[in-house]
């Protein structure tokens, strides 16, 4: 283009010309391009599920086939920790009352609630109270996060204590969960501990004497406490036995509510996860849910379990 | 009767979550007993007639041939998970709208809280304070009750139950675990929350907290409560120790001999299939949660604090 302005010599005006055909020409082009390309475009959006940012998510079909709810489950990285398909009694409430999965999601609101928490509070002692008062007048919706952080911790101790009774009540801790009871257990020390350690937070007087009710025990360790056992013969004192480990010092102060603080928001709840990850890969590594399985009769009890062939079952 | 003082222990808002505790269990105990009453009638059916054993397809739910034995996990089982994840936010919306978090006066390590009570869920243990040194409360126990759940998998032997709930198949690990639960755990946990007011002491409800109560209580030692034509009271140190260790070898050896004889007896399938191990590791956890009420009321009816004196501990 440059070159053709050139060759006509200086002379704008055939230049001009030059220029308003070309776009005489492009405008032309548009009328008939732009409408044939939206048609286009308006023909793909009736089937949303074709376009590249679709397909490029989601890597299945969505209508209504046996081989899509399959997939629906196992492509997506967080239904994947569920089987395609269940055992048809295994989706009733009433064998497992629901409360592994209950426990799980309360987990998930006390980490998104406190996450957010974080935001206003510093574990300092100059701090932490004023931050919490602030929270409950200041803050907006401060007062409702508070109150259901400290509820769902409440319900989540009740949730994972009532999931192992059912699982007691089921002797689904049989052969081969033996191992996940005991995964299970661990998570049910790491829920009271969470709990626990949240609660010196506030920096008020309910936490610092259930806190300093609890740490005292800590004094009595056989071998490991001042006051315990054996203790003083092993050279144990206020300042060098497993309580100042715990507290960071000798009474529950400044260290103990910043030691609480970072167990609480970070140690505890990364192992506990950890956990639960092992847990649930462990549900389906073992089989499943446990049940509701056959009833097995006295005389079958010391033969291998091998279930009647009748019934279709 | 003072309902003030009632209402103010059960509406503490920490308390809640108790008084709720009740009827879940409640709830769920019934639960559990309705299905396991279910399964041990269809298992009393076909003990007692082989040919439906071996044609039936073994649950109390209905099942016809032709019916797919799974279902897809998508919807069946997430449309339950969705709307349990719903009813549960609902319901803790409702309670943090409703219910505010306490927040009691700053810290102030001068000013003593009385009753200075620990989270709920270790009331259990603040109680077993009143009948234990903090060695064995604080530490021995909790240790003990998680080593003690742990081994559960390993000591049963029973193959029935699994999968189900019964009542017939697995009576003695069921009975065992309740009392552990409801009445070594939950209960110690509403004495603590509910009776034990200002300086510990026992209030029944409806009684008014006193702060200024006093209890004059004297509490002996075993060594010190043998009758004289006994040859007690036992005065020297060294007798003392050797008389309580004694008493308490002689409860476990006695308390294992009495379950021994039990098992042989009524419980041979159990017993034969257990290895001396697991035998004895269920004799020693059974025994020593049995030995709780009974150092309870030792304690409670005969004002007894100590069984075992030694220079280093005492039990
Ligand atoms: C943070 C705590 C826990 C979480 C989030 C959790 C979660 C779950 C979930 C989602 C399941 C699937 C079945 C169900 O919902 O019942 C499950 C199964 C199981 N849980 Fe837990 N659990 C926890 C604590 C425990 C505890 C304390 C125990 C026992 C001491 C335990 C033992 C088991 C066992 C043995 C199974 C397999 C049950 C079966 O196959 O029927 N879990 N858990």
């Amino acid at each position: 283009m440059a070159d053709e302005n050139n060759s006509s010599g200086s002379n704008g005006k055939n230049g001009k010309v030059g220029v308003i055909e070309r776009v005489k020409d492009d405008i032309q082009a548009l009328k008939t391009d732009i409408p044939s390309k939206a048609k286009e475009q308006l023909e793909g959006l009736k089937d949303p599920t074709k376009t590249q940012v679709y397909t490029s998510i989601f890597r299945h079909k969505h209508d209504d086939t046996p081989r899509n709810r399959a997939l629906g489950v196992l492509s997506n990285v967080f239904l994947h920790l569920h089987p395609a398909k269940i055992n048809r009694d295994a989706v009733r409430y009433s064998y497992t009352w629901g409360m592994g999965g209950i426990t799980f999601y309360l987990f998930i609101i006390l980490t998104y609630t406190g996450v957010l928490l974080m935001f206003y509070y510093h574990p300092t002692k100059v701090q932490a109270f004023r931050d919490v008062l602030y929270l409950e007048h200041d803050v907006p919706f401060g007062k409702i996060l508070r109150n259901m952080h400290r509820w769902a911790a409440h319900l989540m101790v009740i949730a994972v204590w009532l999931h192992m009774f059912r699982v007691f009540l089921t002797g689904s801790y049989k052969k081969p969960r033996e191992f996940n009871w005991n995964i299970g257990v661990l998570l049910l020390v790491f829920t009271l501990l969470l709990s626990f350690t949240g609660y010196l937070l506030p920096d008020d007087q309910l936490g610092f004497w259930a806190v300093t009710v609890g740490t005292n025990m800590a004094r009595a360790t056989p071998l490991l406490g001042h006051e315990g056992p054996f203790g003083h013969q092993l050279g144990m004192t206020p300042y060098n036995d497993v309580r100042f480990g715990l507290l960071g010092g000798s009474i529950v102060d400044a260290n103990a509510l910043l030691r609480s603080y970072i167990w609480h928001c970070i140690g505890i709840p990364i192992v506990a996860s950890v956990l639960m990850i092992v847990h649930f890969w462990r549900v389906r590594k073992d089989g499943g849910i446990s049940g509701p399985a056959q009833v097995m009769l006295e005389a079958e009890a010391d033969k291998p379990r091998r279930g009647p062939k009748a019934a279709g079952e | 009767m003072d309902w003030r003082q009632l209402w103010e222990i059960c509406s503490a808002p920490d308390n809640v979550p108790i008084v709720g505790l009740i009827p879940l269990l409640a709830f769920f105990i019934y639960l559990a007993w309705k299905q396991a009453h279910a399964n041990d009638q269809l298992i009393g059916q076909l003990e007692t007639d082989p040919a439906l054993a071996k044609t039936h397809h073994r649950k109390t739910w209905p099942f016809k041939p032709g019916w797919q034995k799974e279902v897809h996990v998508w919807p069946f089982l997430l449309r339950i998970e969705f709307l349990a994840a719903i009813i549960v936010t609902i319901i803790l919306m409702v309670w943090s709208i409703t219910l505010n978090a306490p927040l009691e006066e700053p810290s102030n390590p001068n000013l003593t809280m009385n009753p200075a009570k620990a989270p709920w869920y270790f009331l259990g243990l603040q109680e077993m304070l009143v009948y234990f040194d903090p060695w064995i409360a604080g530490v021995v126990m909790p240790t003990l009750i998680i080593v003690g759940l742990m081994v559960i998998p390993y000591i049963d032997t029973n193959p029935l139950g699994s999968g189900y709930y019964t009542w017939r198949q697995r009576r003695f690990a069921i009975s065992v675990f309740l009392f552990g639960f409801i009445i070594l755990w939950v209960s110690m946990i509403m004495i603590g929350t509910f009776i034990r007011g200002p300086g510990w002491q026992w209030f029944w409800p409806g009684q008014t907290w006193d702060h200024n109560r006093l209890i004059y209580e004297v509490n002996r030692d075993l060594p010190d409560e043998i009758p004289r034509w006994l040859g007690g009271p036992i005065v020297s140190n060294w007798a003392k120790g050797v008389f309580g260790a004694i008493v308490v070898g002689g409860y476990y050896l006695i308390g294992g001999g009495l379950l021994y004889s039990l098992f042989r007896r009524r419980m041979a399938k159990d017993f034969r299939r257990m290895s001396l191990l697991q035998f004895s590791i269920m004799q020693f956890f059974l025994l020593t949660m049995v030995a709780l009420p009974i150092k309870m009321s030792l304690r409670l009816l005969w004002h007894i604090k100590y069984v075992w004196i030694t220079p280093w501990f005492n039990v």
